[in-house]
């Protein structure tokens, strides 16, 4: 149980899949000009992380590892160089298939994330999530865990800069580095204050 | 001796592929204006040598995608074109993947998983959708190598700094000398960190649009 808190923890505030592993900047600095859309991004991306972490390792875990295959034989096939191709196609089939659930049950909840879910098929920080919970080997419950802070952790990156940009709108910021390069220098200054999380004991 | 040389360079300089390359670096460079290909451009530039790996790797992706989908441009049906585009993708990273794991095996355990997210990297598919679709197949691998070209030479300037100013080595080999250790110059650590990379690259695109502007 320790051990859960503390993997939630660090994918949350130490090791934020945005801020110290870079992922999911494409959209992470498309979408943020809104706070309204950046949260719904965020809902989307903590929900579609949750599902597909999980469901990649049950993949990952029964058919590609080295020996995975015994159950039906073949304990000496090794797949596991399938991963890349079998991880972006799982999730792009939840994503869709979580779209049309959605829009079948719930349509207020559709129309908030609806935009965001295909989007989210090419958002790094999922296929990412799910390469690093193979790369450091967790168990399952670890990867549901894994799979929920880090989507929460992008959310939070994801949120607070849509908030320090609404505010950065008042700012006098020089010719040449408006847009692109001050959202990155902000989000550098972000980074360090995530750091800071990292001399925290639990 | 001049006009030797000229005389090539100028039939280069007058080629479309050459304008196109150009135009990937400066004009339409994929990162600093088309902010494509983020993630992997700053998770990879602590060090020269798997920035330039992660380049090369990542130029031949595109090119060959590029070469691949164009080819294929008139079968393939439009509503379903982003999984065969994906799948080609996929196909070309895990090729891209083995052979670092089989020649570099060291520099594929510090690329770590960033090679196989050149599959979600936006810049191969943004090609593939923009380019590749709509032009014969020649052009649209020129085209892949000139965004190669163009994502590269961020990646090894920022990689190049970052080394540098981080640890006082360039490919590994000091080079800042022990005579300034000695004097008190301490290496800067935030380089080596992630904040490191996102300031780096913001002074970076500052520069450029400086630059930019000036010259227009």
């Amino acid at each position: 149980m320790e051990n859960l808190i503390s993997i939630a923890v660090n994918s949350i505030f130490v090791g934020n899949i945005l801020l110290a592993y870079f992922l999911g900047m494409c959209s992470f600095l498309a979408i943020s000009k809104n706070m309204k859309t950046a949260t719904g991004l965020g809902l989307a991306v903590i929900f579609v992380m949750t599902i597909t972490a999980p469901v990649n390792w049950l993949i990952f875990n029964l058919l590609l590892a080295p020996g995975a295959l015994a159950w039906g034989g073949m304990p000496k096939v090794d797949l596991s160089f399938l991963k890349l191709v079998l991880f972006i196609a799982t999730i792009a089939a939840i994503v869709q298939g979580i779209e049309m659930v959605i829009d079948r049950f719930s349509p207020a909840l559709y129309a908030a994330l609806g935009v965001f879910l295909p989007l989210i098929t090419v958002n790094c920080a999922i296929l990412g999530g799910s390469l690093f919970m193979v790369e450091r080997s967790y168990t399952f419950s670890e990867t549901v865990v894994y799979g929920m802070s880090s989507g929460a952790g992008w959310a939070l990156a994801i949120i607070s800069m849509s908030a320090i940009q609404k505010k950065l709108r008042y700012a006098d910021v020089p010719q040449g580095l408006q847009g692109f390069a001050i959202n990155m220098i902000t989000t550098g200054l972000m980074a360090i204050g995530f750091m800071l999380f990292a001399g925290i004991s639990l | 001796m001049n006009g030797t040389f000229t005389k090539p360079w100028g039939a280069i300089r007058k080629t479309k592929s050459f304008k196109d390359i150009v135009k990937a670096m400066w004009q339409a460079n994929p990162i600093s204006k088309q902010i494509l290909g983020i993630c992997s451009a700053l998770a990879v530039t602590v060090q020269l040598n798997t920035a330039i790996v992660m380049s090369v790797a990542l130029t031949l992706v595109v090119a060959f995608s590029n070469l691949a989908i164009s080819s294929m441009r008139h079968v393939i049906p439009r509503n379903i074109r982003i999984i065969v585009e994906v799948a080609v993708i996929a196909t070309l990273v895990i090729l891209a993947d083995e052979l670092l794991k089989a020649f570099m095996y060291d520099v594929s355990k510090q690329l770590s998983v960033f090679v196989g997210l050149i599959i979600t990297n936006c810049i191969v598919l943004g090609r593939a959708e923009g380019f590749a679709l709509s032009n014969p197949p020649f052009r649209s691998f020129m085209d892949g190598i000139a965004n190669g070209i163009g994502y590269s030479s961020v990646l090894i300037g920022v990689a190049f700094l970052r080394e540098l100013l981080g640890s006082g080595k360039l490919f590994g080999y000091q080079i800042i000398p022990d005579m300034f250790y000695e004097l008190g110059y301490v290496n800067n650590g935030l380089m080596v960190l992630a904040p490191g990379a996102f300031i780096i690259i913001g002074l970076f695109v500052w520069l450029e649009h400086t630059l930019l502007n000036r010259k227009s």
